[in-house]
């Protein structure tokens, strides 16, 4: 199993690509904490993790509080004895343009996206150094690499995503630690359904634009996660992988 | 097992990444073609795989030949019926600096490290869509990316198969082919073998944010990874693998 004696951290990982994340991670032999702030979906994954065999604990988590990062990284020790993979994949969607962007919207947008994962990998480094290296997986998005109609403060978000990732890649190299970028592309989740699944119109022209002619799923991100999460990856830092089916290849 | 019922070409398969990635892929159920000009080697690696319960057939390919690179997909399909996955792997490595470059040594890396990667996309492509799709591999390099104090051909011809990935990657979206490109920081392989030593092994390695140089083993994971349907939301997308060089 291509995660054996691991133990990660998934943040948002009550529903959507975080609990997609999570399962796979499991079947792969990882012990797994899930962070969120919903914790009814929470608990429910974390029991369908635990019946179906594997090791899942759920924690309630405020990605913008750095003493709920603290208090779950201290659980996660507390359960599992160690901290080798960190996913910040918690984030919210907004569609606004500039100037339909209030300050509070931009606020609140790089509160979540953008200090959440900042905060998380803050409180994981100390717990990773201790277990002599480890692997943090940012969840960025295409909207970190390229503009586009709408979303301003989100691309803002995945764009410092982007680079945070990098400096921590830099900083902490020296002590095994890696950090890489995931750049998803339009994946279907409950993030995204309200925005670009509800009008059937745009989701056409969505589809029309993406050369492999689909949406991604979160087993696409998922995949690319458990790679970048597994030791095969072990001289991949600082790197953005990004998978949305070749629509920023063009 | 990750490539179960695929089949894979692998350029330059004889040693090296391209032999790492041979017996990676077989573990992992693919049936594999190496195709190098190097037959000594190649029979090696493909006896090692046959003897080791893998099922590897060689075959004599100059990248540089279209007609060598049909006759080998020809062999590929007649000996396992189809073709999924090409890894255009081969490629030389020259440290020459633009002033040193002589014409000769230009056409040379060209012919092999681009030419050799259009044809086999070329030859691989009408199979591809026969078998309802595929994923090709092009072996770029960071030198792909950046500039470098050595070599200026090779870092000229790995930009190009950057963007000629890109290219066959919107081409062929619609009939299912998927095209990657993986670009190795500094890998320990028969073709670097001469060029990592000395002050030049120190430097590649204080370049390297995690201090090590990489193996064909970390570029093989990730071939794999693009190679399967894991990764089938995943093209024109460059996975760079280099112990974090390109990231300062």
């Amino acid at each position: 199993m291509r995660l054996e004696n691991k133990v990660a951290f998934i943040s948002g990982g009550a529903r959507g690509m975080g609990a997609v994340e999570a399962k796979l991670f499991s079947s792969e032999g990882a012990k797994v904490v899930i962070g969120d702030i919903l914790d009814e979906e929470a608990r429910r994954t974390e029991a369908e993790i635990v019946e179906s065999g594997g090791e899942c604990l759920f924690v309630h988590l405020d990605v913008t509080s750095e003493s709920s990062w603290q208090e779950a990284i201290a659980a996660t020790v507390g359960r599992f004895g160690k901290l080798d993979v960190l996913v910040n994949n918690a984030g919210i969607f907004r569609t606004e343009g500039v100037l339909e962007t209030s300050e509070a919207l931009w606020d609140e947008m790089l509160e979540i996206n953008g200090k959440g994962v900042f905060l998380g990998t803050k409180c994981a480094i100390p717990e990773m150094r201790k277990a002599g290296g480890g692997s943090i997986i940012n969840i960025s998005s295409v909207a970190g690499l390229v503009g586009g109609p709408g979303s301003a403060a989100y691309r803002t978000s995945k764009g410092a995503v982007r680079l945070f990732t990098k400096a921590t890649a830099i900083q902490y190299a020296g002590e095994g630690i890696r950090a890489n970028s995931v750049h998803p592309g339009i994946i279907e989740t409950p993030m995204t359904a309200p925005n670009l699944l509800a009008d059937e119109a745009a989701r056409q022209r969505a589809i029309a634009r993406a050369p492999l002619g689909r949406y991604g799923q979160p087993e696409d991100v998922a995949y690319g996660v458990l790679y970048l999460a597994s030791d095969e990856s072990s001289f991949v830092t600082g790197s953005e992988l990004v998978i949305d089916g070749g629509v920023t290849a063009q | 097992m990750r490539l179960e019922n695929k089949v894979a070409f692998i350029s330059g398969g004889a040693r090296g990444m391209g032999a790492v990635e041979a017996k990676l892929f077989t573990q992992e159920g693919a049936r594999v073609v190496i195709g190098d000009i190097l037959d000594e080697e190649g029979r090696k690696t493909e006896a090692e795989i046959n003897e080791s319960g893998g099922e590897c057939l060689f075959v004599h390919l100059d990248v540089t030949s279209e007609a060598e690179w049909q006759q080998a997909i020809e062999a590929a399909i007649a000996r396992f019926g189809k073709l999924d996955i090409l890894i255009n792997n081969a490629g030389i490595f020259r440290s020459e600096r633009v002033e040193e470059i002589s014409g000769e040594l230009w056409d040379q890396v060209m012919e092999i490290n681009v030419k050799g990667v259009f044809l086999g996309t070329k030859a691989a492509i009408p199979e591809m869509r026969k078998a309802g799709g595929g994923s090709i591999i092009n072996i770029s390099s960071v030198a792909g990316l950046i500039g470098d104090v050595i070599s200026a051909a090779y870092t000229s011809s790995k930009g190009a198969v950057r963007l000629f990935t890109k290219s066959t990657a919107i081409q062929y979206a619609p009939d299912g082919i998927r095209a990657n490109s993986i670009h190795p920081g500094t890998i320990d392989t028969p073709m670097t073998a001469e060029m990592l030593l000395g002050w030049y092994r120190d430097d590649r390695i204080n370049r390297t944010p995690l201090r090590r140089i990489g193996t064909s083993e970390d570029v093989a994971y990730g071939a794999l990874y693009l190679a399967s349907d894991e990764a089938s939301f995943v093209t024109g997308a460059e996975l760079v693998i280099d112990g974090g060089r390109t990231a300062e």
